[in-house]
């Protein structure tokens, strides 16, 4: 079963690093890592999306992370109310002849085009990670050049910040 | 108070209280080194950086305070490395300082450049990479107290040359403050209140107890327990010493070369209590059968442990000095004679089981045995003795055969199994216990692998006293090409032209070597009273094996039990 977790960290050099290559030494089977600057100066927020084969092995990945110094605290928000989203960038080709079809689909996705030339269009997709891949199934047809997904990020719905679910 | 960086790392380890340095010196630490002379700082120079590492170790052990060694950049900190792999498995405190080529130079593969810091991670509880004079404080205050905090394990701090003659405005911080560690003391007493009533309805409950009794110095609560109860009580190879082994409830150790009682004794438990240990594979041996009928009960401070190999039922997180403390008074609730009687048909089961089976081994061959001469050390230095091995079979043989009385007087490497430790680590451990009898068990593989620290313990005139066990063969490799290989030694012969007393004479300790079965309690005697380092070399058979042995992905109760009794 596949688990979110939100981990954060002290913001210092090295720290993805520690947790990247734990993750491959301990062989746990991690689906996405992203990560980025948060609310606060001194912290990182890194969502990770594991595939665990029981609590057990869940319980590994969070406990061995968590012995990590520079790691603060662990959420899993995979039981909690939340809202994730992954970010695409689409390179399609785009000529003349067939253009009209992909902004057709570009506008069923709700996406953006944010780069167009003669041969190919750069599509912007916001959304979970089951609407990413439809889109990218139908633009399959016109011929995808080039795909760049961030991977995933998540936030509880309600007034609580990560830092206070406890 | 102004200073330089150096200055200021040697005011950080007198804050720390750091007794003394295993160290190598080389280009980029030379500004260190200078100023380590001029305050005279206690230094003990290893020949080779693997050996300061190793040295460090073995004095964190023997002593419980936290290990300091030094190697320049590059090689010399990729030296190091094996021993800080040796100590993070075994979870024993250290700080390693590495130099780094200057700032400038960073990243641009300059002359003796290594990632230190990438390559320790996987290795290390923490590392740091010092770019700025004024994180020198904080980082050793940091270090020292994650290395000997929690879980223990070694901590490495990677600093840039040009740093140490960096100025700095030094003050020594007060506290830690760190959001992302704060180890565990008390847990939850409930935990402890639950095992206590699955224990007043167990029949055959068994402690096993691990290097986590030894780290956390709670010996005497264990043993107090086990006294008060009745309770069996077996040993994995770290928590040897634990329990006196003239403990009559005490079994020995388990797993691949365990006890037959022992063994046993996991295979019928229905409660079997796990404390400091970690569940090795050596220990389990087929983990899907391990302590097949027993509910499992887990002690330990790192919550990382609990069903990483076994699933336990019950945990209890937590320092053992809280959890086996608030255990303890839980369990004089009932009286001593209620425990006892309890327990007493299991106790006799198992004293039925190692009677029926016990170590032995050929008592009156013609040749000398390995079994005969670790006996004997025992016997005469009455566990009073701090012993050192190497790894393989001398030190299963040691395990086995050896009778421990205190904790922290058995120092070897378990987790990793670092051939080459043994020289060293003894090096370390005579250097924190001075009047202690240090005594060091060998083979003749893992010797010649450090034996260049003769030199430092001819040079400090250690009292350190080695054993070389010599079979002419990596034992326990040519045991497993015996047992599983057709007997096809490939490459583990080590028969050489090379003479170990001479090389140890060369060197500057004296040695001789012990030849007749009927003189070896005598001149073992001989060796081991005298003053000063002394080697002795004693010729064992080729094919002797280690017994019992559970094969590899085996039950414990399937162990090959090779030979009788007598």
């Amino acid at each position: 079963m596949k688990h979110t977790l939100a981990v954060l960290v002290e913001n210092k050099p090295g720290v993805l690093t520690h947790i990247s290559g734990l993750i491959s030494r301990r062989a746990f089977n991690i689906e996405s890592i992203a990560a980025g600057y948060t609310e606060e100066d001194d912290m990182t927020r890194i969502t990770i999306v594991v595939d665990a084969d029981d609590q057990y092995e869940l319980e590994q990945v969070v406990n061995q992370l968590s012995k990590l110094i520079d790691v603060i605290k662990i959420i899993d928000l995979t039981g909690q109310d939340r809202v994730h989203r992954e970010l695409a960038m689409i390179k399609v080709v785009a000529t003349p002849d067939i253009r009209a079809d992909v902004i057709n689909i570009v506008e069923i996705f709700r996406a953006h085009i944010v780069d167009v030339n003669k041969e190919t269009m750069i599509i912007e997709l916001t959304g979970e990670e089951m609407k990413i891949d439809a889109m990218c199934d139908l633009l399959k047809d016109y011929g995808i050049k080039e795909i760049v997904r961030t991977g995933r990020i998540a936030i509880c719905r309600g007034p609580k910040s990560a830092k206070e679910v406890s | 108070m102004k200073m330089t960086g150096a200055q200021a790392i040697i005011e950080c380890l007198k804050q720390e209280n750091v007794e003394v340095i295993f160290g190598y010196p080389g280009g980029s630490v030379l500004t260190l080194y200078d100023a380590l002379q001029t305050a005279k700082y206690p230094h003990v120079l290893p020949r080779h950086e693997q050996g300061a590492v190793h040295a460090a170790d073995g004095y964190a052990r023997s002593t419980g305070k936290v290990g300091v060694c030094i190697a320049t950049s590059g090689p010399g900190a990729t030296n190091l490395i094996t021993g800080i792999a040796t100590a993070y498995m075994d979870s024993i405190p250290l700080v390693a300082i590495t130099g780094q080529v200057a700032v400038s130079l960073i990243g641009r593969d300059s002359f003796q450049e290594a990632d230190i810091r990438g390559i320790t991670t996987p290795v290390t509880k923490h590392n740091y990479l010092i770019k700025d004079v004024n994180d020198l404080p904080k980082a050793f205050k940091e270090a020292f107290y994650i290395a000997r905090t929690g879980r223990p394990g070694p901590v490495l701090i990677d600093i840039a040359k040009d740093i140490f003659a960096a100025e700095i405005d030094f003050e020594y911080p007060e506290e830690v403050k760190m959001r992302g560690y704060k180890p565990v003391a008390a847990g939850d007493i409930t935990a402890v209140e639950e095992v206590y009533q699955e224990l007043t309805a167990a029949k055959k409950p068994l402690f096993f107890v691990g290097g986590g009794i030894n780290l956390s110095d709670t010996s005497e609560f264990i043993r107090e327990i086990v006294s008060y109860t009745g309770i069996p009580v077996v040993s994995s190879l770290m928590g040897l010493g634990c329990i006196s082994e003239d403990d009559p409830r005490y079994f020995g150790m388990i797993g691949m070369h365990g006890t037959y009682g022992g063994n046993m004794a996991t295979t019928e438990t229905d409660l079997l209590i796990g404390l400091g240990v970690r569940f090795d594979d050596r220990v389990t041996g087929l983990l899907k059968e391990f302590a097949p009928k027993a509910k499992i009960v887990h002690f330990d401070i790192d919550p990382a442990e609990v069903n990483k190999n076994v699933r336990a039922n019950i945990r209890v997180i937590g320092n053992l000095q809280w959890s086996l403390d608030s255990f303890k008074e839980k369990i004089m609730n009932r009286s001593s004679a209620d425990w006892h009687e309890q327990v007493n048909p299991w106790y006799e089961t198992i004293l039925a089981w190692k009677k029926d089976k016990p170590l032995f081994y050929k008592r009156n061959s013609e040749k000398i045995l390995p079994q005969a001469v670790l006996e004997s050390i025992s016997n005469i230095t009455a566990g009073e003795a701090i012993i050192v091995t190497d790894v393989g079979q001398h030190q299963m043989w040691t395990a086995q055969f050896f009778n421990f009385k205190h904790p922290r007087s058995f120092l070897t490497s378990g987790g990793l199994g670092t051939m080459g430790y043994g020289v060293p680590a003894a090096l370390g451990a005579q250097v924190g216990n001075p009047d202690k009898p240090v005594v060091c068990i060998c083979g003749d593989g893992g010797f010649m692998m450090n034996c260049q620290e003769l030199i430092a313990i001819a040079d400090l005139n250690l009292p350190v006293k080695i054993i070389i066990l010599n079979n002419q063969y990596m034992g326990m490799v040519a045991q497993w090409q015996r047992s599983f290989y057709k007997k096809n030694y490939a490459h583990s012969s080590l028969k050489t032209k090379a003479d170990f007393v001479k090389i140890s004479e060369a060197m500057g300790v004296p040695a001789f070597r012990i030849e007749k079965t009927e003189k070896m309690d005598e001149e073992l005697e001989r060796a081991l009273k005298t003053e000063g380092p002394v080697l002795v070399e004693i010729r064992i058979p080729e094919d002797e094996d280690v017994l019992p042995m559970v094969p590899a992905g085996a039950r414990l109760d399937q162990m090959i039990m090779g030979g009788s009794s007598e």
